[in-house]
C-alpha cells in the first residue's frame, strides 16, 4: 500500500502581485470572512470552511431566547433553521414564521444552519429535520410559528416584570416592547426572556393577523448564490484532506471480482485503494454497494487513477433485465388480480366486461434519475475524540445517525457541518447515505479528512432512481357519456416493494382521484426489481398524473364531452377542485376548437395536500416538431406564505417534470443504464422552456398544502392531452420525445 | 509539474499535471469553489470561466491552456455584487439551489458584452449549454433581459 504523505501546498513564485497559498492559510482565509469559526452561514458572506468548534456555538454573541432563535445587542434576530436548504426557500420560510410570531423588522433577521449535534443528543428540540415532502410551510408552521410566539411573550413578561405592569399590557412591534409612555428594544430584555416560563404558551396567529406572512419576500441567501460564495457540501475543504473517486458494480449487487492497484500506485498523487462491500438485507437504509475507491491528494487524480484502474466485475443474476424484460413482465401481470388498493361500489369489473361503452389503454413511464445538478458527494473527518461530516442530506440529523451506527460511535461525537445542497428532489434522503458511509469508511481508516465525489457517471448509475410503472387502464361509460365503472391494474418495479417509498407512492393520483365514478377498482403489482429506487420529486404523483389525467381525456372525449366541462362535472361539489378548474377556465381560455397542429390541454391533480391544475397551449409542425408556447398553472394551497417563492417553486416543479416527460427516461439494458451522463440523459435547456404563468385559488378555509412538488405533475398531462388535440396522436408513454407527433 | 496561472488578477503557481482540468485546478488548488462541477464533459455549463473574456467549459479545459490568458470566475466577476448580471439576478430572485448560477451568470456576462441587447432566441442560443435542475430559466430569461437594461441605462 502506498501510504505516502502528499504534498497539499500550492508553491507561491512570490512576484509582487502572486499570492501564496497553503492549503492552512486558505481555510484561514475563508473562517476569517466567515465572521470565525462557526457552525452555518451568514449572510453575507462564506460558510467557515473548517472543523466547528464545541457544539452549542451560535454564530453571533446573541442570545437564546430557545433553540429557534437568539438576538443581539443590536437588534439583529438570528434564526436557527434546521432542516436543509436545497432551493426550495427553508431559510426564508422558517425565518419569516418565526419573524411573523416574533414582530421584529425583517431586515433585522439573518438565518444560520441549526446545530444537529445538539439536536440529536439533547432533546431534539427542532422536532422535525427532516426536509421532504412538501411540509415544512403545510405540516410545520405550528410548531415552527410557536417559537417565536413563545419567545415574543417572554420578552412580554420580563419588560413587564421590570416595569411593574401586566404582560397584558405590554405591546411588542417591530422589536420593540412599550407599555404606556415606556418602550425598550427587544434586546434589553432578552436574557430575562430566556428565564422566563409562561404559565401557559401562547396560540399562534391566524392568516388574517399576519403582516409579513403571505408577502412576496425574497429569499435570504440570494445574494450568496451570485458571487460563488454560498457554501456547498462539494466546497469543503480541510487541512490535510483527501480526495477519493469510486466505482462500484455497474449493475447494483453485482460483486467486485479484482482490480489492480500496481497498475496506478505509482501515479503521482496516489495515496489509497478502498473497498466498499455491499451491505445485503439492510438496502434501504444501508444502500452499499460493492465498489472501490483510489484515495489520492486531489480528486482529478483519484478519478484519472481510477479511471486506468483494471477492475473485473461479477455481474450476477441481474444482468439479464432490461426495459423490454420489465415490459414483457408488465404484460404478464396485467392478466393476474393484483393487490387491491382502492375499492368503491361494486362489480366494477364485470360491468366493464359488460358494456357496450367500454375504453381501455396502457401506460408507462420509465426509471428516471434525480441529476441534481451537485454530484453527490461528503467530507467525513474521523480522530478519535470527534467525527465531523459535511453532506448534502435532505435530514441535516441523520448523517449523525448513519455514521454513528456505522463506525459504532458516540452520536454526542458527531458533528454536522450543515451546506447549502445543489439540489436534492427526493434523493438525498437515502441517497447521500451511501456516500456518508464510503466518505467515514475511508477517514476512519486513514484517520484524515476524505472527500468522496461521485462523478457524474457514477451518480447517475448508483443515483436511487424513480421506479418505472405499467398501467392498464379500463372504463365503462353511462348513457350520459360519463364514467360508471373504472379500473386500473398498475406494474411497479422497485428494489423493495412500492410500499416502502410510502403507499402513496403507487396509489396517489389514482386510487384517490377525485372523480365520481360509482364503481371503481384500483389494483397494484409490487415487482421487486435490483435497481435501487426512491422518492422523486412529486413521487407516484408524476408517473399517476401522467396516466390518469389523460386518460380521464380519453373518457370525457369518448363520452361526447369537453375535458374542462367533464373535470367540472366529475368534481361536483368538490370545492377545492372546482376552485382551480373554474380559475384555469377563466385565465385559458381552453378550447378544442383550434386549427389542426394547434392544441390546449387541461389537467389537474392533487399532491402534498394541494390541488394543482396547468393549461398547456402547443403546436406541432407536420412534421412533428412540438413547441410548448405557454403553460398556465393555477394551484389551491389552501393558505400561501409568500408568493414569490410559491411562484419559483410551480416554475420549477414544472420545469423538473416537462424535462422528464419530453426528454429524459433511463434506458435499462444488461441490467444497468446505457444513459451515463448529460448527452445521454437529455433534459430540458432553455430554448425548449415555455413561457409560464402561476396563479393561485386559495380556499383559505381551515386546510394547509405544499408547494414545492404540486407544480411537476399536472403539467406532462396537459402538454400530452394539448398534443392529443394538434396531432391526433395519444402519447401514453414517455420520454414523449421518441413519439412521432408528425401529422398530416 | 508547476502551472502559472493568471486568476482574477492574480497569479498562480499550481501543482498539478498540465492537462489537469482549469476546474479542478481553480477548486481544488487554488480555492476558488464558486466554479462548480457538474458532468465533466461540457454538458452542464456549471463550470463556465471566461478566458480573455470568453466563456468557456473549464471541466474539460487543460490548465495548460489558459497558461499566459487572463481567466475570470465568478469570484472575480465583482468584489460586492454589482456586476449587472448580478444585481438582476437578485431583483429576479433567479437562485433556487444556486448550484448552476455561476456557470449561468458566466455565459450570461459573456453573451451580454457581444451582444448588449440579446432578443430571446439570442438568449435561449447562449445560455442552452447551462442546465438548471431547479428550473429556473424563466426568471433567468427575464434577468438577462434586465441586465441588458442595466448596462444600457448605466451608459446612458
Amino acid at each position: 500500500m502506498n501510504m505516502q504523505t502528499p504534498d497539499l501546498n500550492t508553491k507561491s513564485t512570490n512576484s509582487d502581485n502572486t499570492r501564496t497559498l497553503s492549503r492552512r492559510s486558505f481555510i484561514r482565509t475563508m473562517a476569517g470572512a466567515g465572521g470565525g469559526l462557526v457552525l452555518g452561514f451568514h449572510i453575507p458572506g462564506a460558510i467557515a470552511a473548517a472543523v466547528a468548534p464545541e457544539p452549542w456555538t451560535t454564530p453571533t454573541d446573541g442570545t437564546e431566547i430557545n433553540a429557534w432563535l437568539t438576538i443581539d445587542i443590536d437588534g439583529t434576530v438570528t434564526i436557527r433553521v434546521p432542516h436543509t436548504e436545497q432551493g426550495q426557500g427553508a431559510l426564508t420560510s422558517v425565518s419569516s414564521m418565526i419573524a411573523e410570531e416574533l414582530d421584529v423588522p425583517w431586515n433585522k433577521v439573518q438565518a444560520v444552519f441549526a446545530d444537529m449535534n445538539r439536536h440529536v443528543n439533547y432533546g431534539q428540540e427542532y422536532v422535525v429535520t427532516t426536509t421532504h415532502g412538501s411540509q415544512l410551510v403545510r405540516m410545520q408552521h405550528p410548531h415552527i410559528m410557536q417559537a417565536g410566539a413563545s419567545a415574543r411573550e417572554r420578552l412580554k413578561a420580563a419588560a413587564a416584570q421590570s416595569w411593574g405592569v401586566s404582560p397584558a399590557q405590554i405591546t411588542a412591534r417591530q422589536g420593540v416592547l412599550s407599555a404606556g409612555n415606556r418602550s425598550a428594544e427587544y434586546a434589553e430584555f432578552v436574557t430575562a426572556a430566556a428565564e422566563i416560563s409562561l404559565a401557559e404558551e401562547p396560540s399562534i396567529k391566524t392568516p388574517d393577523q399576519w403582516w409579513l406572512l403571505g408577502q412576496p419576500t425574497p429569499r435570504l441567501e440570494v445574494p450568496v448564490k451570485v458571487n460563488g460564495s454560498a457554501h456547498y457540501s462539494i466546497d469543503t475543504q480541510l487541512d490535510g484532506m483527501v480526495y477519493a473517486a469510486v466505482k462500484c458494480c455497474p449493475v447494483p449487487w453485482g460483486k467486485l471480482k479484482s482490480y489492480d492497484f500496481d497498475a496506478v500506485r505509482n501515479r503521482t498523487g496516489v495515496i489509497d485503494v478502498v473497498e466498499f462491500k455491499a451491505l445485503e438485507g439492510k438496502t434501504f437504509t444501508s444502500d452499499m454497494q460493492n465498489g472501490v475507491a483510489i484515495v489520492a491528494d486531489s480528486w482529478y487524480r483519484a478519478k484519472t487513477a481510477l479511471d486506468l484502474m483494471p477492475i473485473e466485475w461479477d455481474f450476477g443474476p441481474n444482468a439479464n433485465v432490461s426495459n423490454e424484460s420489465q415490459a414483457a413482465e408488465a404484460q404478464r401481470l396485467f392478466e393476474v388480480p393484483g393487490d387491491i388498493s382502492n375499492e368503491v361500489g361494486a362489480d366494477a369489473v364485470a360491468k366493464i366486461d359488460s358494456s357496450e361503452r367500454a375504453l381501455s389503454a396502457q401506460y408507462h413511464r420509465p426509471y428516471e434519475t434525480h441529476a441534481r445538478m451537485e454530484p453527490i458527494n461528503a467530507t467525513v473527518s474521523v480522530t478519535d475524540e470527534r467525527i465531523d461530516v459535511w453532506s448534502p442530506t435532505q435530514d441535516q440529523a441523520a448523517p449523525i445517525r448513519i455514521i454513528a451506527d456505522h463506525l459504532n460511535r458516540d452520536p454526542k461525537e458527531i458533528f454536522v457541518n450543515s451546506a447549502f445542497i445543489g439540489g436534492a428532489f427526493g434523493g438525498n434522503g437515502g441517497g447521500a447515505t451511501a456516500v456518508t458511509k464510503q466518505a467515514a469508511e475511508i477517514s476512519n481508516r486513514l484517520r484524515r479528512p476524505v472527500k468522496v465525489i461521485w462523478s457524474r457517471e457514477e451518480d447517475v448509475a448508483h443515483d436511487k432512481q424513480r421506479p418505472p410503472v405499467h398501467t392498464e387502464l379500463k372504463a365503462a361509460l353511462g348513457e350520459n357519456g360519463l364514467p360508471e365503472a373504472f379500473f386500473s391494474r398498475a406494474v411497479w418495479f422497485s428494489h423493495e416493494g412500492i410500499a416502502n417509498h410510502g403507499p402513496a407512492t403507487a396509489d396517489e393520483a389514482i386510487g384517490n382521484m377525485p372523480y365520481l365514478v360509482p364503481n371503481r377498482r384500483h389494483e397494484r403489482h409490487n415487482v421487486a426489481a435490483h435497481i435501487p429506487t426512491a422518492t422523486h420529486r412529486a413521487p407516484g404523483v408524476n408517473q399517476n398524473g401522467f396516466i390518469i389525467e389523460q386518460f380521464a381525456d380519453e373518457m370525457a372525449l369518448a363520452g361526447g364531452w369537453d375535458p374542462l366541462e367533464w373535470r367540472l362535472e366529475m368534481t361536483k361539489g368538490l370545492e377545492p377542485w372546482q376552485r382551480v378548474l373554474l380559475k384555469l377556465k377563466e385565465i385559458s381560455g381552453f378550447t378544442t376548437d383550434l386549427p389542426k397542429g394547434e392544441g390546449m390541454g387541461i389537467a389537474i391533480i392533487a399532491d402534498h395536500g394541494s390541488i394543482c391544475g396547468a393549461c398547456a397551449t402547443v403546436s406541432v409542425s407536420q412534421r412533428g416538431q412540438l413547441n410548448i408556447e405557454k403553460l398556465q398553472i393555477v394551484i389551491n394551497s389552501g393558505y400561501l406564505i409568500n408568493p414569490l417563492n410559491a411562484s419559483e417553486q410551480l416554475e420549477g416543479a414544472a420545469c423538473w417534470e416537462l424535462s422528464h416527460a419530453l426528454y429524459a427516461g433511463l434506458d435499462l439494458k444488461d441490467g444497468r443504464f446505457t444513459n451515463t451522463n448529460f448527452d445521454s440523459y437529455n433534459l430540458m435547456r432553455m430554448p425548449q422552456v415555455p413561457e409560464i404563468e402561476t396563479h393561485f385559488a386559495l380556499s383559505q378555509d381551515g386546510w394547509w398544502g405544499g408547494m414545492g412538488e404540486p407544480g411537476g405533475p399536472p403539467s406532462p398531462p396537459a402538454v400530452a392531452n394539448a398534443i392529443f388535440f394538434a396531432t391526433g396522436k395519444r402519447v401514453r408513454s414517455t420520454p414523449i420525445g421518441k413519439h412521432d407527433l408528425s401529422w398530416s | 509539474m508547476a502551472i502559472s496561472l493568471r486568476v482574477n488578477g492574480t497569479a498562480y503557481e499550481v501543482d498539478a499535471e498540465p492537462e489537469t482540468p482549469l476546474l479542478w485546478v481553480l477548486r481544488d488548488n487554488i480555492g476558488l469553489t464558486g466554479t462548480k462541477f457538474g458532468c465533466g464533459i461540457a454538458q452542464c455549463g456549471v463550470c463556465t470561466v471566461h478566458l480573455d473574456g470568453q466563456p468557456i467549459r473549464s471541466c474539460i479545459t487543460p490548465a495548460s491552456i489558459a497558461v499566459g490568458r487572463n481567466i475570470t470566475t465568478i469570484e472575480g466577476l465583482s468584489d460586492d455584487n454589482q456586476h449587472p448580471v448580478q444585481q438582476a439576478w437578485i431583483e429576479n430572485s433567479v437562485p433556487q439551489c444556486g448550484y448552476c448560477q455561476s456557470g449561468q451568470i458566466m455565459s450570461a456576462a459573456a453573451l451580454l458584452e457581444r451582444n448588449p441587447s440579446p432578443s430571446d432566441s439570442e438568449i435561449d442560443t447562449a445560455m442552452a449549454g447551462n442546465l438548471c435542475r431547479c428550473g429556473t430559466y424563466p426568471r433567468i430569461r427575464k434577468a438577462v433581459h434586465r441586465a441588458a437594461n442595466l448596462i444600457q441605462s448605466s451608459r446612458g
